[in-house]
């Protein structure tokens, strides 16, 4: 009976010292969103059970460890105690009872972070190997993702290859991002900072470079960066014939996760002197690069391959770059001495 | 030297060698004639059909080249073969083909051995990389590749690792002569060599950057070394499928007289749930890799969504196999944990039956919880909740099991050698994956946890809580049964102080991390994010581990032939296979026992488990 006694009291000592030692560590980052308060508070639960199962098992066993040693010369057996059924029932039904009220709370959160506000707005997001781009209502598309605070939003997220998986730690909810398939990403951010999305389903080669900033701003901040985005868009749009900055543009949204600029060796061939050199392929023969070349090697990057590369499944008209984009993107690659 | 050279090893390398080229080659001539493409530069020479073609012959050929189904083709021919063959003694014939299921189990373990030290390599390797961000000393594409291949070697390892402690021990505790198929036995492990093989080749074949998951349509894109992954897994496969079908007929047919289902020792209940798992979800796993490798050499769009496929099918078909997966691998050293318990603390194992219950309802509610790995995966929404249910409610069995070994320690008397240490051990870092565990089956949680460092450490810890350190215990405990020596208990004993501590930091560091922003399978990581130091606190940690596990190499094969001589019941244990001398002899029992009593009545005096017929053994 002592030792019941002390164990009991020691559970009792050391399961809120544990939650306490651990919802003192820091463990998560900081709360940027509606949903990671949610998200905590499950946690936070997770915790509370966590601190007491451990206690429970963890105590007993390292005090029998020390109580229950062998004595030095001793060689009997110990007292002969098959089991217990009562026991065995009580340590059966208990963590049933407990298991089923934390699925309940498992729904219940899942269900809080879920919950959908008919005025959000929609950002379509497209993934690709290895970049994130984002279009916004207002008809302009960027690199970044801008988010007004304290407005839900939903990204419409689709990729264009393989499957990827947008991930904010400190918004805390994550959703994969399918070829084929749109799926969605309901967020309410409330903390203005910058933070970054990360890919974080293994996608490839430079799967662990695959991010994007993410910048909540005030409402009026928001609004004034919008004003800018369409207003430096629809100038840019209105410039007729093959311009070189709307090709910038285009790079980086498609282009840019590959293809460096400044001459430095990425998975695909650089740009940087592309323009009217020679261009050595796989299968010996030479080109010159031209507009005709990169026009066919754009539209079907398997068809003639750049020695020492192998062909990307990445296709770009299948991602949606028009007739149009590829002049302004030969105009782009000119500019690049 | 002459002796490797003609064993049965040597000629099946040889043959898949040789099968390898024949089928590459014919692949290639058809191609030719038909004006197709016919030599791939980019694919290392030949097209991408002829190297599975060639994979495949090569797998076949050496099950033919090396005579392990020859006595089955004898038969088909109306020919005698003999009933045992009579193995040579000294070291060759874990290199030859043997019926014996001693043997096969060294053979199985010796093999997992080799895997655990390849991926373990690789692991090293990687972990260097990842000590400083940046990249140090391996590209982004070496890096996905070995610690795809890392996921997997270890897997397979894990697998044939089990086998092998299963097939040495079944047959000596339920006081059988053998497995009940002893060629099929003998098949089964000889099947994993050229799958391990395989595996392995993707090395040269431009590996594979997908992780051992081999999600498509990344899968579906990656190097020609995909192939050889998807084809070992599929080969080796066979192994563990066959392997399990024989523990299970052995189990139901083979026992001693007096056996009862509630007599047997509780590792062969654990046996028992572990095969049946692995007899009937092996299939999925191989089926789904089949299906993305007849996607890429067919153009069957199984999960391309161009062609109407769903990429997400395949998570589903993939899972049902893997999670249950788990299980084939812990359900054993837990096994292990609930038979080396009672004999160190010379105390009953506490509610046996429930214990023996708690496995078989692991192993079937493991059934139904895999797509807990999905929740983040865009499958329907509301299945994510019957799935939490579900998964939640392994935590029951499971908790029994934690239950019955505390209370199996209170009040015993309580002897800490090596094996005990690496039990205690396991059960600590196995408590701390089940601890890691709910958080992630919540969904809410999981949004946030899922393809993080936390995930890696939660099954990092229940991995070797659940199979790491039971196994070790299980190597230090039934040593001298194989070899009539003991291990060095010093050399034991550093082994698992240095090997503790390390690995909790390791993991504790890992889950650390994760929950504050580091990804799965990363090559690199962003310096902003503070991370550096703590990877380099893992990394030091992994290589301790790597160090430990030497010593455990050391005295391993030092023990062999220099360990204390140890040729009786040295852990004064109640089980049948310690009450006849070691090393065992070769038919196991010369005379049959009966099962008398209870296996665990240790405190009573008089109450003995098996009885021999006519007892020769003093």
């Amino acid at each position: 009976m002592r030792h019941f006694v002390i164990v009991g009291v020691l559970v009792a000592i050391l399961t809120p010292l544990t939650y306490i030692g651990l919802s003192s560590a820091h463990m998560m980052p900081v709360e940027a969103s509606a949903q990671s308060q949610i998200v905590d508070q499950m946690w936070n639960w997770d915790m509370m059970a966590v601190s007491f199962l451990l206690a429970l098992i963890v105590v007993p066993m390292f005090y029998s460890l020390i109580v229950f040693r062998r004595k030095k010369g001793d060689t009997t057996d110990a007292e002969h105690v098959e089991g217990n059924t009562k026991l065995e029932v009580t340590w059966t039904i208990i963590p049933l009872i407990t298991v089923l009220v934390f699925a309940y709370l498992g729904a219940y959160t899942l269900g809080e972070t879920r919950i959908a506000d008919p005025n959000a707005m929609v950002i379509k997001v497209r993934a690709q190997q290895w970049s994130w781009s984002f279009e916004y209502p207002d008809g302009f598309t960027s690199t970044d993702l801008h988010l007004p605070k304290d407005q839900q939003v939903v990204l419409k997220m689709q990729s264009s290859d393989v499957i990827h998986s947008f991930w904010v730690p400190e918004f805390r909810i994550k959703q994969d991002v399918l070829p084929g398939r749109v799926t969605d990403y309901r967020i309410t951010p409330d903390m203005i900072g910058s933070y970054k999305v990360r890919c974080a389903e293994l996608c490839g080669t430079s799967h662990a470079y695959m991010e994007a900033n993410v910048i909540v701003t005030s409402q009026a901040d928001y609004k004034a960066w919008v004003a800018d985005q369409v207003a430096a868009a629809q100038a840019l749009a209105a410039i007729p014939g093959p311009n070189a900055a709307r090709g910038e543009k285009i790079y980086e949204q498609y282009c840019r996760a590959c293809h460096s600029i400044d001459g430095s060796k990425g998975q695909s061939p650089t740009w940087r002197g592309l323009y009217g050199s020679t261009v050595e392929l796989n299968d010996g023969s030479a080109v010159v690069a031209d507009d005709a070349y990169i026009t066919e090697s754009i539209k079907q990057p398997a068809a003639k391959v750049v020695k020492g590369f192998d062909a990307m499944g990445f296709n770009p008209v299948n991602a949606g770059v028009t007739d149009a984009q590829i002049a302004d993107l030969i105009a782009f690659i000119q500019t690049l001495k | 030297m002459k002796k490797i050279f003609s064993s049965t090893l040597a000629r099946g390398l040889l043959w898949q060698a040789v099968g390898w080229l024949v089928g590459a080659l014919f692949i290639t001539g058809i191609r030719a004639l038909m004006g197709l493409q016919a030599i791939d530069a980019s694919k290392f020479f030949f097209t991408e059909p002829a190297w599975v073609f060639g994979g495949l012959l090569g797998a076949l050929f050496f099950i033919g080249g090396s005579g392990i189904v020859s006595d089955w083709f004898k038969w088909a021919k109306g020919e005698e073969t003999s009933e045992h063959h009579e193995d040579p003694a000294g070291g060759e014939k874990y290199f030859n083909l043997s019926l014996d299921h001693k043997v096969i189990g060294i053979q199985y373990t010796l093999l997992a051995l080799a895997l655990f030290v390849i991926g373990g390599t690789f692991a090293l390797i990687f972990r260097l990389e990842l000590a400083h961000s940046g990249l140090q000393l391996l590209t982004l594409q070496w890096y996905n590749t070995l610690m795809s291949l890392h996921g997997i070697l270890m897997i397979i390892g894990i697998l044939l690792g089990v086998s092998g402690v299963i097939n040495y021990l079944v047959p000596m505790l339920i006081g059988a002569q053998d497995m009940a198929f002893p060629r099929l036995n003998a098949f089964s492990y000889w099947v994993a060599v050229p799958g391990a093989v395989l595996l392995l080749s993707s090395l040269a074949l431009g590996g594979f950057d997908t992780g051992w998951t081999g999600y498509p349509p990344l899968s579906a894109r990656a190097p020609v070394g995909m192939q050889m992954f998807f084809l070992g897994v599929f080969v080796a496969g066979w192994s563990s499928i066959l392997g399990a079908l024989n523990v299970i007929a052995s189990v139901i047919r083979m026992r001693a007289k007096g056996m009862t289902a509630f007599r047997m020792p509780i590792l062969v209940w654990a046996a028992i749930a572990t095969s049946l798992i692995a007899l009937t979800a092996t299939q999925l796993i191989g089926l789904s890799f089949q299906l993305v490798m007849f996607q890429r050499l067919l153009g069957m769009g199984f999960f391309d969504p161009a062609k109407g496929g769903n990429p997400v099918l395949f998570q589903h078909l993939f899972w049902f196999y893997s999670h249950p997966a788990v299980y084939v691998f812990v359900l054993p050293g837990l096994g292990v944990i609930s038979e080396l318990l009672p004999v160190f603390v010379r105390k009953p194992l506490f509610g046996y039956r429930w214990v023996a219950m708690s496995s078989l309802g692991i192993a079937l509610v493991g059934f139904l919880v895999w797509a807990h790995h999905m929740f983040t995966s865009g499958m329907n929404d509301y299945l994510r909740v019957p799935f939490m249910y579900s998964t939640l409610l392994v935590a029951v069995p499971t908790g029994v099991k934690f239950f019955s070994w505390v209370a199996t320690l209170w009040k015993g008397k309580i002897e800490t050698p090596t094996p005990m240490l690496f039990v205690l051990g396991g059960i600590i870092v196995f408590l701390l994956g089940g601890l890691s565990g709910p958080p992630n089956a919540t969904v809410a949680t999981d949004l946030h946890l899922q393809d993080t460092y936390w995930i890696v450490g939660h099954f990092h810890d229940t991995i070797f809580g659940g199979y790491v350190f039971p196994f070790f215990a299980a190597i230090y405990y039934w040593f001298p049964k194989a070899t009539g020596r003991r291990m060095n208990e010093t050399l034991g004993k550093i082994h698992f102080w240095l090997m503790t501590p390390s690995f909790l930091v390791l993991t504790l560091f890992m889950m650390r991390i994760g929950l504050l922003g580091m990804r799965r399978r990363i090559a690199d990581y962003d310096p902003a994010l503070g991370f550096d130091w703590y990877q380099l606190i893992m990394t030091i940690a992994g290589f301790t581990i790597a160090l430990s596990v030497l010593i455990f190499f050391i005295n391993f094969f030092r023990s062999m032939k220099h360990g204390e001589k140890a040729d009786g019941n040295i852990w004064n244990s109640r089980s049948p296979e310690w009450q006849v001398p070691s090393p065992m002899p070769v038919h196991n029992f010369d005379q049959p026992f009966e099962v008398v009593g209870e296996p665990y009545d240790y405190g009573l005096t008089d109450a003995p488990y098996i009885k021999f017929a006519k007892s020769t053994h003093k």
